[in-house]
């Protein structure tokens, strides 16, 4: 391993970490925006131009405010709660494709943090500890209400894993790759998964909305049955971790949405450009964050319209509704690529 | 040379850490320590070069059996220290059971002949790739029956589950 290798992954690492919270804090004002846009109201606007200030101001108040702790609880997982939820929310940022690769001085440099041959498995994965920092989070408060929180939240979050995995299982069935950066590169040239897989799209998509606890499935934070559910006994920058920690999911999520299914950073006629192979990479990531953005705004446009689910017709959804689709799709998928690879669509073509 | 520093050090953590599975007094604590456990040997799975098995490692137990367990005790709220007291006859029956244990242990592993792993970047046995075609032409059989056992487990406890309609 030379040493430039390693310094332009750190340089990366430390690009990817900034950007993602970066994103994150401008997309609570995003989010206050849009919401001032659909209720015909203007949003912030006094903390700076249009309001661009507003993310310090509120991250600057979080710091400002009393750190308290409920007097029985337990003081290391108090603590763990919040900070793991916020690594686990970073740690998928690792594997998504931000774009080509650049030719610096006769090397490439891939703009991916690591390309490991089981990249999908390792977002399963990291989707599947996510729980444990609410968990522990609602726990360690030694609060009822936010202990039922908590259980809602890891229910609610294990139960769409489920159908999440079963979509991109399909994605894998049809690529034949479990590597994201391999899977993105067959994209290239508007073969974008949401045309072969649409049912798996809505089914991700609507897990993804699951996942990250955003309406309507914002079940855990209830002020009528469980106050604020599992961060009820939160406040300053703990609690501020968990609310941010939000924004880094749906930022991840989209991310994932749009590698997985709209192509990554291909875009269409980008071999007809006649652009060098750097710029293409350039305007390939900007793409790629021009699609985030989209369904970054997909996730804010559909919390400020849709009214959220009752508890027991969310888990219904889940198990009854998503789950069966997403096994259908990929029985349906399974047996498609079967037909295909047996040619028994040649008469099609004669 | 880094990995073998990165394998002193997962075995430092993964041994004080079953350790304290033992030790604490809380039951939570108990089941935080052993997913760091499996979080540890996830990582010796990947200095063997076995990167699928590290990461289903993580999936499954970390991800599903461990939460379940986490479940399980919080709302049981098994908070309640000592509340393991057991009576002499128990820890005695306890303690001949797991010496017993021990010595087969010991047993086992004295005429086992330790197979020297080769260089694990040479086997590539633990990748996806060559793990599924074996398991797919080699190991059909014993696969699809396992999964049926998984099956049958999983239709049995949502019948235990199921409340009677009566």
């Amino acid at each position: 391993m030379d040493m430039t290798f390693v310094i332009y992954k750190l340089i990366l690492c430390v690009v990817i970490l900034l950007l993602s919270l970066v994103i994150a804090m401008y997309a609570t004002l995003a989010e206050r925006k849009i919401a001032g846009f659909f209720q015909d109201r203007l949003g912030p606007n006094r903390a700076g131009t249009f309001g661009l200030l507003q993310p310090v101001a509120d991250g600057l108040k979080l710091f400002m405010k009393e750190e308290f702790m409920p007097a029985n609880a337990d003081k290391i997982l108090y603590i763990m709660g919040p900070s793991l939820t916020m690594l686990v929310a970073l740690l998928s940022s690792a594997v998504i494709p931000w774009g080509g690769s650049l030719i610096i001085a006769g090397k490439e440099f891939a703009l991916q943090v690591a390309d490991i041959n089981i990249g999908v498995l390792y977002v399963f994965a990291v989707i599947s500890i996510g729980v444990y920092g609410i968990m522990i989070g609602g726990w360690a408060s030694n609060n009822k209400y936010a202990l039922m929180g908590a259980v809602r939240a890891a229910s609610q979050m294990i139960s769409y894993e489920l159908a999440m995995s079963m979509s991109i299982v399909t994605i894998v069935m049809t690529t034949g790759s479990l590597s994201l950066n391999e899977i993105v590169a067959q994209q290239h040239g508007m073969n974008w998964n949401v045309f072969t897989q649409p049912i798996g799209f809505v089914v991700f998509v609507i897990c993804a909305f699951a996942e990250t606890n955003r309406a309507p499935f914002d079940l855990p934070e209830c002020e009528t049955e469980l106050i604020g559910g599992y961060h009820t006994e939160y406040s300053s920058m703990k609690l501020g971790f968990y609310l941010f920690s939000e924004y880094i999911n749906m930022f991840i999520s989209s991310a994932m949405i749009a590698s997985l299914y709209f192509g990554g950073y291909n875009f269409p006629f980008m071999d007809d450009l006649g652009l060098s192979h750097n710029m293409i990479t350039i305007i390939g990531t900007v793409v790629l964050f021009a699609k985030i953005s989209f369904f970054g705004f997909l996730f804010m446009w559909i919390r400020w319209t849709l009214p959220r689910f009752r508890y027991d017709q969310l888990m219904r959804f889940g198990w009854k509704g998503l789950l069966p689709w997403a096994i259908a799709n990929m029985i349906i998928t399974g047996f498609i690529s079967l037909l295909i690879k047996n040619n028994f669509f040649a008469f099609l073509t004669k | 040379m880094l990995s073998q520093y990165l394998f002193f050090f997962l075995s430092f953590v993964a041994i004080v850490s079953a350790l304290m599975v033992l030790l604490s007094k809380k039951p939570i604590h108990s089941v935080l320590y052993l997913t760091l456990t499996f979080f540890t040997l996830a990582g010796h799975y990947i200095l063997l070069n076995a990167q699928f098995l590290a990461v289903v490692h993580i999936i499954v137990y970390a991800g599903a059996i461990m939460v379940l367990f986490l479940f399980t005790v919080m709302l049981l709220n098994l908070n309640i220290e000592g509340e393991f007291q057991k009576s002499t006859i128990m820890k005695f029956i306890a303690a001949i059971g797991g010496g017993m244990i021990f010595l087969v242990l010991i047993g086992t592993l004295k005429s086992f002949d330790v197979a020297t792993v080769g260089n694990p970047e040479l086997t590539q046995i633990g990748l996806v790739k060559n793990l599924g075609k074996t398991l797919y032409s080699d190991y059909l059989l014993p696969f699809e029956l396992s999964s049926i056992l998984f099956l049958s487990a999983m239709v049995g406890a949502v019948m235990l589950g199921k409340k009677d309609k009566q």
